[in-house]
């Protein structure tokens, strides 16, 4: 029964491809359309899953690892920041544009989303964040598996970082 | 049933014998087959480490292979004086100068004798250094990158066997000459090579702190095969022997010509005398042709210079500098004991040994009884210097490594196998075979004053049976042998890559802590390097096109560059910005005439194409860095020749 049903969706798929293949004008590349469902998952949608991670706001999670506590002083140390600079240009800047979206998230407005520590851990070991924080593992899915790398920085120079991105 | 009965009498029987034989050697010896465990001798479990680093010659690959000891679990390959497409060394522009010439470009070599730097005579772990036989060359790789890190080339020497070996604080890597040759290089007869040739002991000095090769000076010796060698240390500090073979000086038939002589030579050098000469203004320079390449870890990339110059010292001009030992047939090995007292002669045409005393010598010296002299060279007598044979029953010894206990251990090729002797009584103490011909052993430190002596290694010639065949050319093969009770065990066996000659082993905890994990991005001083992925560019000079290139996980920036054209000669500079442990990504281009690139992390590595085709060629990421490894890839787009597509590169947009 199974089978016949299926080889009619086949005959009926072709169908509908021979037709629109002697209507349509060329295009470029290919595209499918897809009907999308109109019923709703069965399972309730949590509020945090109904956010993508990368809008989601956690700024009660300090993630996983070394750091536990920073405090910041309300004054931007300029001179930190542009450290913090130089070190993100050369670390960060493959993946990382501030003017878009490119391998993973610009690193704009994150102060008003993650907490310091939480930005902290993300860069010292992002492969135990990811298998840790939710977020994290979260942000990972949503950037399509690029995991982020470890480039091995010092908490100095993190924290250096973290001064650049308040400058933001 | 009645398989089992028989099984079991059989094993009664065999338990029987085995006490015997522990009652019969009086020792209680617990080395019997069934009261041991060798598979959990050699048994590295999953995820552990073995004790020992062995670092084995590749011989005609012309590398050095990287081992565990016990498991016999091979490492690395590390590329010295071949070519080597898997990281692209030779290949790179970076790495074409290490193996540059007076010959010009020579892609390959036959390594042969590796030696661990040491420092008071024990293993200090912080560089390795090899010989090339065939185009004599010395090379030093780094114990911290394991890479190769310098090569210098030896002029006046040809067949560079007696080599390379250091002395007891790393002062001099020292490497003889096989075959004499005409000095200088000249158009003459061979058959009047007798008298005419010169053989070059070649002394290169080895700065302590960063290593660098300087060949300080040449001894210009008789014309024999100064076959190999090694220091003294200890109480004999400061000498140094070489077995020789062809006394006879013979140019044709070695094989019989060569033999005719019952008692050839080990050359005793007193390097100190020399040296001390040397830096009075002594010696003779002469014009010479020899490249000295430097591979620098800050600017990932090497130099080739080309030396005009060569210091020579003739024995003859430094009285009680050098004497010549009779030694019975054709020695082949020259091993020195840990104490320094014992010079051992492997006289490969016999079956004994010949073991030299050092302090017998210093006294025949002093005291002037010479047995004659060769041209011009005293020759002291045989039994004033030595200090005993090993009979051995064995047949053909090659060489002799030690444990640190008292015990010597030789390969004997002919017969075979590895036996174990006494020093100063000459007993001989245990045999074992191996398979089959073995050439080289190797024991952890067994050529220092201080060996680990709990495994030796015996590297074998003829590997034929031991392992699934494969077609008429297969792998060496190698056993390990536990030492560590008072009969030698066989415990693993396994297949070694190219051919090794010899040898060097070191306690893993000497080397695994300062082991590099990354090239920090911050001190990459790579003229051609983008440290920031923002400077990723590509220029043109003329037909000459330089892609400034970056790569992270998983892409490379650019990734889309138009305005190439048929004729250019487009240099990939590719800097890897990964900082984290064994990321590296690679780089092939379709049709490119030269090999893929490895770059690790923080490194910059070039590669050159020339683009002969019209079209849009893809690149790519050969090493499997993420998930997304299959998305790492780009396209060039190629005009014709004289078209005018601007010069343009992107990523992204």
């Amino acid at each position: 029964m199974k089978i016949i049903i299926r080889s009619l969706a086949i005959v009926f798929s072709t169908l509908l491809l021979s037709c629109g293949g002697k209507d349509e004008k060329k295009k470029d590349g290919f595209s499918v359309d897809r009907e999308k469902s109109t019923e709703k998952p069965v399972e309730a949608v949590s509020e945090t899953d109904a956010v993508p991670a990368s809008q989601r706001i956690t700024l009660d999670e300090k993630g996983v690892g070394q750091i536990k506590d920073i405090t910041l002083d309300p004054e931007i140390d300029m001179e930190m920041a542009a450290k913090g600079e130089a070190i993100y240009n050369t670390n960060c800047t493959a993946c990382h544009k501030l003017d878009k979206r490119f391998i993973g998230p610009s690193p704009k407005g994150i102060m008003e989303r993650r907490s310091p520590e939480w930005i902290m851990n993300m860069i010292l070991d992002p492969k135990l964040m990811t298998e840790q924080d939710r977020c994290a593992k979260d942000l990972l899915i949503e950037f399509n598996g690029a995991a982020m790398a470890n480039q091995n920085l010092t908490v100095e120079e993190t924290r250096a970082i973290l001064e650049y991105f308040r400058t933001l | 049933m009645k398989k089992y009965k028989y099984m079991m009498m059989l094993l009664g029987i065999t338990a029987l014998l085995g006490s015997c034989g522990n009652q019969g050697n009086g020792k209680g010896s617990s080395n019997g087959a069934l009261s041991s465990s060798a598979a959990e001798k050699a048994y590295v479990a999953p995820g552990e480490h073995d004790e020992f680093y062995a670092f084995m010659s590749g011989g005609y690959s012309g590398n050095i292979t990287v081992y565990g000891l016990p498991s016999g679990r091979m490492f690395k390959e590390i590329p010295v004086f071949s070519q080597f497409p898997t990281s692209g060394y030779g290949y790179s522009e970076e790495t074409k100068p290490m193996l540059n010439t007076s010959f010009g470009f020579v892609p390959w070599d036959d390594s042969h004798h590796p030696d661990i730097s040491q420092s008071n005579g024990e293993l200090d772990g912080r560089w390795i250094f090899i010989n090339g036989n065939n185009t004599p060359r010395i090379a030093r790789v780094s114990l911290s990158t394991f890479e190769t890190e310098e090569i210098i080339e030896l002029p006046n020497s040809a067949g560079n066997h007696s080599s390379s070996f250091i002395t007891e604080n790393t002062e001099y890597v020292v490497a003889g000459t096989r075959f004499s040759v005409p000095v200088p290089q000249r158009d003459m007869p061979i058959n009047e090579y007798k008298g005419n040739f010169k053989g070059a002991l070649s002394f290169i000095s080895v700065d302590p702190e960063h290593g660098h090769l300087d060949l300080k000076f040449q001894l210009m010796m008789p014309g024999f095969n100064y076959d190999l060698s090694h220091p003294g240390r200890g109480k004999s500090h400061g000498w140094f022997f070489f077995t020789t073979y062809n006394t006879e000086e013979a140019n044709t038939l070695q094989e019989v010509n060569a033999s005719q002589n019952d008692k050839d030579f080990i050359a005793a050098v007193n390097w100190k005398k020399i040296e001390e000469y040397v830096n009075n203004g002594g010696g003779t320079k002469v014009p010479a042709e020899y490249a000295h390449n430097v591979y620098d870890e800050q600017t990932h990339m090497a130099t080739s210079t080309m030396k005009k110059e060569v210091l020579t010292v003739n024995p003859l001009d430094v009285p009680g500098a050098v004497f010549f030992l009779p030694t019975p047939k054709s020695p082949h090995g020259c091993d020195v004991d840990p104490s320094g007292q014992y010079i051992i002669g492997n006289g490969k045409l016999s079956a004994d040994l010949t073991v030299h005393s050092f302090d017998k010598m210093i006294a025949a010296i002093e005291g002037e009884k010479f047995d004659g002299e060769a041209y011009g060279i005293p020759i002291l007598k045989f039994e004033d210097v030595l200090a005993g044979v090993v009979k051995s029953g064995g047949l053909g010894p090659l060489h002799t490594e030690f444990d640190g206990q008292g015990n010597a251990y030789t390969t004997f090729f002919i017969s075979s196998e590895v036996v174990k002797w006494k020093l100063g009584t000459w007993e001989v103490l245990d045999r074992q075979p191996t398979f089959y011909s073995v050439g080289h052993l190797m024991i952890p430190g067994g050529n220092s004053a201080k060996p680990f002596g709990k495994y030796v290694v015996a590297m074998n010639k003829i590997t034929k049976d031991r392992y699934l065949p494969v077609g008429p050319e297969m792998e060496h093969s190698a056993q390990i042998y536990d030492i560590s009770g008072d009969k030698m065990e066989l415990i693993y066996d396994f297949p070694t890559h190219g051919e090794p000659h010899y040898a060097a082993g070191i306690p893993a905890d000497l080397l695994a802590p300062k082991a590099k994990k990354i090239y920090r991005l911050t001190e990459n001083e790579h003229p051609y390097a983008v440290l920031n992925p923002a400077d990723a560019r590509v220029e043109r000079d003329g037909n000459v096109v330089h892609v400034y290139m970056s790569t992270i996980r998983s892409h490379f920036t650019p990734d889309n560059i138009e305005g190439i054209k048929v004729g250019d000669k487009v240099y990939f500079h590719i800097t890897n910005h990964e900082q984290d442990f064994d990321v590296p990504h690679g780089f092939a281009m379709i049709g490119q005439n030269t090999s893929e690139l490895l770059i690790m992390p923080g490194q910059t590595k070039t590669s050159l194409w020339e683009p002969k085709k019209p079209g849009v060629w893809p690149f790519y990421c050969t090493d499997f860095c993420s998930a997304l490894h299959q998305e790492m890839q780009g396209y060039v787009r190629v005009s014709p020749a004289g078209s005018n597509v601007p010069l343009t590169y992107s990523l992204g947009d």
